[in-house]
């Protein structure tokens, strides 16, 4: 080993700067991926304000086509019509998904894995077979729902699994010797659930139904399946312009959507940090509690 | 009723009942109205007679929709893999480097996967168009002389799709990066293996479940892509997602879109089921942290 000490600290220092040169690189491609992800975005809401006739020429800095549509009454009323039923959605998905997690959190392991299937399930299924197959069962069973209500009751499928999985991960971060002591100090299961369970939920829950609002504030492919004629939500409007070419029309109702989601997303996120809910990782569909547990 | 300390309480289980109940009216219920669809009859435009006809299904037999088949299965595993070359650098990275910010920087992944799909894929609508940024930026540049013809080609899409779903390629790669015993790593450099050696045979096999729950959460959506072949596509419709969806929203041939579908449903479930098969226990728990 003492054969020869200066190659070794040569060798070292070769290991060393390859070190560097790859932490270097590895850094470099987070920046381009980061580059990536948000640049586009940025292109979208640059060109809302571009006061050009032509969606891609750049001519001048300008409110133009905020003012076009604004004054276009099917994009003020697509707006409401998103508004609501994305509102509507996350009522349904809150109730059912604070419902089933604290349900969850009871029953045996085998129920629990069950369940977990159909939860997983409709998370993962394509957007599109669920569509298809929703339009299929309204168009047979109750051809008049389709329109708004179908909307709000398709969404809130893949929302519920959504404020599911955030509203237990927080309760699995939660501690329960508050909830002990209040039934200790003679509290009944509902006294002690409104008034000690409950608070401590709230922000997982609000959370949970600021993005399911989100997720269908948003949606384009269920909609499209099971809308009715008359009406166009936000997105089935813009979707539907693009297909006949680019519009500077369309820039703005998308830099307006982007600014609604936006804050959604972020209130959501500050809630979740606020709330401090370590346990049970989770990804971006639970909204990103992603601490991870070891 | 004890009143010993420590007694906890315990919501009824019967809560998960509504949700469930819920999934199985709007959810397994539609994909039930899929198999009765796709083995009905049609006969005009809306007279359909349920039964178990198969003229549907025979039909999927044409090269035309085989080729509809190869086409989607083969866009959606390039997505997956470059989507896998993209993130995986990316998420290490997150992984093993980042130290400060790092709650900042995981959320920046994030808020892309909650931003509406529809406006992250016309971004790249406006950015490949030929008179769109890219292509005046290039020419200003003088790399190009005309304008580029990027939109409306498969290139385009490839590109939308792996814009769209990378932030969920990303997750489950970072979370078992994350995870894995650093000192199994540097036990195979202090024993001299080398860095290519480690990663192949220490690095690689730790994070496996990982990759695999990436390439699954991936793959499966960018099989049943609509809508962005719709924008980024132009007038090819030679994917899964628009051809299906022309059955029923342009066509009218609802059984035969139904029987479209019902494959593609097949498959996945195949997909899904290998998957849980190989990783086992381990499933869940990658899913968990992934979702």
């Amino acid at each position: 080993m003492s054969a020869a000490p200066a190659s070794v600290a040569g060798g070292e220092a070769r290991v060393r700067s390859w070190d560097r040169a790859v932490d270097r690189a590895l850094r470099g491609w987070g920046g381009v991926v980061y580059a990536f992800l948000y640049l586009p975005i940025l292109v979208v809401v640059i060109y809302a304000f571009n006061d050009s006739r032509h969606v891609a020429n750049w001519e001048r800095f300008g409110l133009r086509w905020w003012g076009e549509a604004w004054r276009d009454e099917s994009i003020r009323k697509a707006l409401l019509l998103s508004l609501w039923t994305a509102a509507s959605n996350a009522g349904v998905a809150v109730v059912l998904g604070t419902a089933a997690a604290l349900g969850l959190r009871n029953v045996r392991r085998r129920t629990r894995t069950a369940y977990d299937a159909f939860m997983y399930m409709a998370l993962i299924v394509p957007e599109i077979v669920i569509a298809i197959g929703s339009l299929l069962f309204f168009a047979t069973f109750a051809p008049q729902l389709l329109g708004p209500p179908a909307i709000v009751i398709t969404h809130a499928v893949f929302n519920t699994s959504v404020v599911t999985l955030i509203v237990r991960a927080r309760l699995a971060g939660m501690d329960r010797s508050l909830e002990e002591a209040s039934a200790d100090l003679g509290a009944g299961r509902w006294g002690t659930f409104r008034r000690v369970t409950l608070p401590q939920l709230f922000p997982a829950i609000l959370a949970g139904g600021l993005l399911a609002f989100t997720f269908s504030f948003d949606d384009v492919v269920l909609s499209t399946f099971v809308t009715g004629a008359g009406s166009s939500t936000l997105p089935l409007r813009v979707f539907s312009e693009l297909r006949f070419g680019l519009t500077p029309l369309a820039n703005v109702v998308a830099t307006f959507m982007l600014t609604i989601t936006l804050t959604a997303i972020v209130t959501a996120q500050v809630l979740l940090r606020r709330s401090a809910g370590r346990a049970g990782a989770s990804g971006p569909v639970a909204g990103g509690a992603v601490e991870v547990t070891r | 009723m004890t009143t010993g300390r420590g007694q906890t309480v315990r919501e009824p289980r019967g809560l998960i009942l509504p949700a469930w109940g819920y999934y199985l009216v709007f959810f397994v219920a539609p994909l039930v109205v899929i198999l009765a669809f796709a083995f009905a009859h049609r006969e005009g435009f809306f007279d359909i007679t349920f039964g178990f006809y198969t003229e549907n299904l025979e039909r999927l037999w044409d090269p035309v929709y085989l080729k509809i088949y190869t086409n989607t299965l083969v866009l959606a595993l390039e997505g997956t893999l470059l989507c896998l070359l993209v993130g995986f650098p990316f998420a290490y990275w997150l992984g093993t480097r980042v130290r400060t910010h790092k709650t900042l920087l995981l959320l920046l992944v994030i808020v892309p996967f909650w931003t509406s799909i529809l406006i992250r894929t016309y971004a790249w609508a406006l950015i490949l168009a030929p008179s769109g940024f890219l292509s005046s930026f290039l020419q200003d540049l003088r790399l190009i002389a005309n304008p580029l013809h990027l939109l409306g080609t498969d290139r385009a899409v490839l590109v939308g799709i792996v814009y769209d779903y990378l932030p969920l390629m990303v997750f489950p790669l970072y979370v078992s990066i994350e995870r894995m015993d650093r000192r199994l790593v540097e036990a195979s450099r202090d024993l001299g293996v080398g860095r290519w050696g480690t990663f192949r045979r220490v690095t690689l096999p730790l994070v496996l479940p990982g990759i695999m729950t990436g390439c699954l959460l991936v793959f499966v959506p960018m099989t049943g892509e609509y809508v962005v072949p719709s924008i980024l596509g132009g007038g090819l419709r030679g994917l899964f997602g628009p051809v299906a969806a022309d059955q029923f929203l342009e066509a009218l041939n609802y059984p035969f879109g139904a029987a479209m579908s019902l494959v593609m449903v097949v498959f996945l479930l195949g997909v899904i089921f290998l998957y849980l098969r190989v990783l086992g226990r381990q499933a869940e728990q990658n899913l968990g942290a992934a979702l």
